[in-house]
């Protein structure tokens, strides 16, 4: 968990590692998540990202249909970036939105909640729907292009890279679940380490 | 085991010192309490998965490797969280101080099963082998038998670690 290795060796990454502009976007995140927006600005659990621009993507689901966030518009959706290789940040983090879909009760059904694959080489369609189907029939996969995975990544501020392995590679990336209104608007993201009742919490709050 | 006759009483002798052999190899490793060792099921050609565990060692030691016939390549990796982004790295080995538990489990330390060799189904049952080295270097092999969790299976799903953090 603190271990000098976790810096990416130089020139593994076709990303540049320590980005200043992560790094400044990154603190200016945890600014707002510190002070709010103001005295009206909800408490929550995750960082407030109210204000910040709204990302899109275009990419496809696993039937091979053509989706963009506006696609969606109508219902909250929780957004997250991840590869079906993870052995647990991304099973850990659909885990907690099957445990979130529970607290909300009723509110549940109207919830969007879509995993974007960030390695779309290996991630297949039939890969990524069996994957997203096991943990809950109604969970989206989307994958596009290395282009389009690239477009729909910045677009959110979500940072990935290939790390090879001693026989293989894995994918460093963002661990953010982003929370977008019924109307489309960027409102939060829920860290990797809050809980489910958190989530759900900021949920109710928010949307 | 080839060089012995099969002549029942033979057969039979052979079998009992199979038994004691196991046996004797399990005693050997009284040093290192593995606990509820799973790993995650995986979806039809999913290629890789993680498995996890509770090492507890009462001797200072070291887990330098795990071998199985589950997958091409067995690694143990570290998974850790830097300014909201998860980075995996592959660890040359995990220490195991005397007494004191290590867990291999999700946000942390998790041997990872690359390039497996079939769909790991809930209830499966993975056969790994540890291997540890002691504080002299000595290398010993203690087994292990995962079982398959299904995949939405939470880091700590054991009812008596339902809310540890
Ligand atoms: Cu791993």
């Amino acid at each position: 968990m603190h271990s000098p290795f976790l810096h990416a060796p130089a020139g593994a990454a076709h990303d540049h590692a320590p980005d200043p502009r992560r790094r400044l976007l990154l603190s200016s995140l945890a600014l707002l998540a510190l002070t709010g927006c103001g005295p009206d600005a909800p408490k929550l659990h995750g960082m407030d990202l109210s204000g910040m621009p709204t990302g899109d993507f275009q990419l496809q689901d696993t039937s091979g249909q053509e989706r963009r966030l506006a696609d969606y518009r109508g219902h909250p959706v929780m957004l997250f970036f991840g590869f079906t290789q993870c052995p647990d940040i991304c099973p850990t983090a659909l885990t907690r939105a099957i445990e979130i879909k529970g607290l909300l009760g009723a509110d549940a059904d109207k919830l969007r909640i879509l995993f974007i694959t960030v390695d779309p080489e290996r991630d297949t369609p039939e890969i990524l729907r069996a994957y997203t189907q096991a943990f809950d029939p109604g969970f989206i996969g989307l994958r596009g292009t290395a282009e389009q995975t690239r477009a729909a990544a910045q677009s959110f501020k979500v940072f990935y890279q290939k790390v090879p392995t001693g026989s293989s590679y894995t994918m460093d990336h963002t661990a953010l679940t982003y929370l977008i209104d019924a109307k489309g608007t960027l409102r939060a993201a829920l860290r990797h380490q809050q809980t489910a009742e958190e989530c759900a919490q900021d949920l109710r709050t928010l949307l | 085991m080839k060089k012995i006759s099969i002549k029942p009483l033979a057969a039979a002798f052979a079998v009992c010192a199979l038994a004691l052999f196991n046996q004797a190899a399990v005693a050997q490793d009284a040093t290192l309490k593995i606990d509820e060792p799973w790993v995650r099921a995986t979806v039809p050609n999913q290629h890789a998965t993680g498995v996890f565990m509770r090492l507890t060692s009462s001797a200072a030691g070291r887990l330098v490797a795990v071998e199985s016939d589950a997958a091409k390549h067995v690694e143990v990796h570290e998974m850790a969280m830097q300014d909201n982004v998860m980075k995996m790295r592959q660890v040359p080995g995990i220490d195991l101080p005397a007494g004191q538990a290590v867990e291999l489990k999700p946000g942390g330390y998790h041997v990872m099963l690359i390039d497996l060799a079939r769909q790991i189904t809930p209830g499966d049952h993975i056969a790994l082998t540890l291997v540890v080295e002691d504080a002299k270097q000595q290398q010993r092999r203690v087994p292990v038998d995962a079982i398959a969790r299904p995949l939405n299976a939470s880091a700590a799903p054991a009812a008596d670690h339902a809310h540890k953090k």
